[in-house]
């Protein structure tokens, strides 16, 4: 099968891969996926002000699957919590040219981005019930 | 030293350029049909021929009469199993084979199976791919007329002991096919001292043409007959009808008395080669595990699970060396291999095997490029492997709760 120039570009130069410290202020963590399944995605935002300053990832997976979680801490990048809800798997498919049998990174890519989210959510929530 | 690097040959082989040599004029100068008995064009197809059917016979110790010509392996296998299947039909249903075979062998008797043809037991192997023979034996019943064990494995190169099951199989009374795909023409093969009554090879899997290959059928001691699978004009003793592709079949026997030939040194050269891509690999590469047996195994073969990382974007990420992974991606299926599930590895460090298959034509400049590019790619993965980073942490992976999907 051939991968797309999309695909091969951010396998090869992965966007902010790495980890931030999950208990940094700000910082949720999302982890998706199973080794046994043969992948398990890591996906990391920091938000400041509700707006999403940085994100990193980490992924254990098949090049569409690392592909996707590099392409999708790109789009998480600048973003708000609300704006950042509304990213689909269909737009990652669309934008790296995904075969049918690789539209489940994308899903996956797309569990990830909400469970970081999530995780933030609930951090803050958690911190704002300490405050009171 | 030229890239791409092909390291893929147990999917196949390139062909050697002195079996392409004789195979060059039965295109054009000499095209005949060998089964034309009343002209100079047929004669000259059929002596070429039986020529070829000497030079593959001598390979494995057997008689030219015994070598019937098919397409392939997989064709082959179809015809041994469905042919005894229905020729011995009064005897018994029962065939045993292993759990580890090709699909070729595995879907034909699963397809038999599913229409009530046949009644089959799916013997295990231990952790390093191999079968008991001992297991062969108690799984013999009053019923069984077929056992087939295949000698190599096309995935891990582990080698059978097809010597002990033949013993058995003779002892019993009972047939026994080998799929040798894997094994002719790389290991010494003699169909007597192996007690093999049907065996099936192929020519591109030992540096000859693609579409041809054979079944051995043994003629004495017992006399082993088959039900062709195919109604036509009565070739092959009237076991495999159809018009001989005779430059193939010339083909095949250059590739088997070259193989005869240089065995001896392939071995040496290929060995020598595997074992030190092996050890480089291993001691550079932390959790690194072999797959298949460390000894009993294939001499251009090394299979190797690396943790943390996936198979598929292994072979990405070395995109200028053709291998193959046993990880589900790579497949159709969306399973990952089910030959290192039966060996017991699990369902994660099958998904991180990578197969190298090493051949004829395979440098030491290649295998230094790919010792190289193995240890970075690996490097590189694991450093963006949340696994890696988790088992570093001393995370225990077994103990987390993964959210399957």
């Amino acid at each position: 099968m051939a991968y797309s120039d999309k695909v091969v570009d951010h396998f090869n130069n992965p966007r902010n891969m790495g980890s931030f410290k999950k208990d940094e202020e700000g910082v949720g963590t999302g982890m998706v996926g199973a080794p046994e399944c043969g992948d398990v995605m890591k996906l990391q935002i920091k938000v400041q002000n509700d707006t999403i300053v940085d994100a990193k990832f980490k992924t254990f997976g098949c090049g569409s699957a690392i592909a996707s979680s590099s392409l999708a801490t790109e789009w998480l990048k600048g973003k708000t919590i609300e704006e950042a809800q509304k990213i689909k798997n269909t737009d990652i498919v669309q934008e790296l040219n995904l075969p049918p049998v690789k539209i489940h990174c994308s899903v996956l890519a797309e569990d990830a981005i909400k469970a970081a989210l999530a995780d933030y959510q609930k951090k803050a929530d958690g911190a704002l019930v300490d405050a009171k | 030293m030229k890239l791409p690097i092909f390291l893929d040959n147990h999917s196949t082989t390139p062909m050697d350029p002195r079996v392409l040599d004789t195979m060059l004029p039965y295109f054009v100068e000499k095209f005949g049909n060998a089964a034309s008995r009343n002209h100079a064009f047929g004669w000259a197809a059929e002596e070429a021929v039986e020529q070829a059917r000497k030079q593959i016979a001598k390979l494995i110790k057997a008689d030219p009469k015994e070598i019937v010509f098919t397409s392939g392996a997989t064709e082959s296998d179809n015809l041994a199993i469905k042919g005894v299947l229905e020729m011995y039909r009064e005897k018994g249903d029962h065939i045993i084979t292993s759990s580890t075979e090709h699909r070729a062998v595995l879907d034909t008797v699963k397809s038999l199976e599913g229409k009530g043809k046949a009644a089959v037991t799916y013997l295990p192997v231990d952790k390093f791919g191999m079968v008991n023979p001992e297991d062969v034996r108690k799984a013999i019943t009053e019923k069984t007329i077929l056992i087939s064990v295949m000698l190599a494995n096309n995935e891990i190169g582990t080698i059978n002991p097809v010597k002990e099951i033949g013993k058995i199989a003779k002892e019993k009374g009972i047939l026994f096919h080998c799929d040798a795909t894997q094994g002719v023409g790389k290991i010494p093969v003699d169909v007597q001292d192996m007690g093999i009554d049907l065996m099936s090879f192929s020519a591109h899997k030992m540096y000859g043409p693609k579409g041809v290959g054979a079944l051995y059928v043994r003629k004495k001691n017992p006399r082993v007959r088959i039900a062709a699978q195919m109604d036509g004009g009565g070739h092959e003793r009237g076991m495999r009808s159809g018009t001989l592709p005779v430059p193939l079949i010339v083909g095949f026997g250059k590739a088997c008395e070259l193989c005869e030939q240089e065995m001896a040194k392939d071995t040496t050269r290929l060995i020598a080669m595997r074992d030190r891509l092996e050890a480089s690999i291993m001691k550079a590469l932390e959790e690194s595990y072999l797959n298949g047996h460390p000894i009993n195994r294939l001499p251009g073969n090394l299979n190797i699970s690396f943790a943390y990382v996936e198979g598929e974007s292994l072979l990405m990420g070395m995109k200028d060396i053709a291998l193959s992974s046993g990880s589900a991606c790579t497949s159709a299926t969306l399973e990952p291999s089910y030959v290192l599930r039966a060996l017991g590895v699990g369902t994660e460090l099958a998904h991180s095997s990578i197969r190298f298959g090493l051949g004829r034509f395979n440098t030491d400049d290649e295998i230094d490029y790919t010792i190289k590019k193995v240890i970075e790619v690996v490097t590189k993965l694991r450093e963006m492997s949340p696994l890696y980073e988790m088992a570093k942490e001393g995370v225990d992976l077994k103990s987390v709760q993964w959210a399957a999907h």
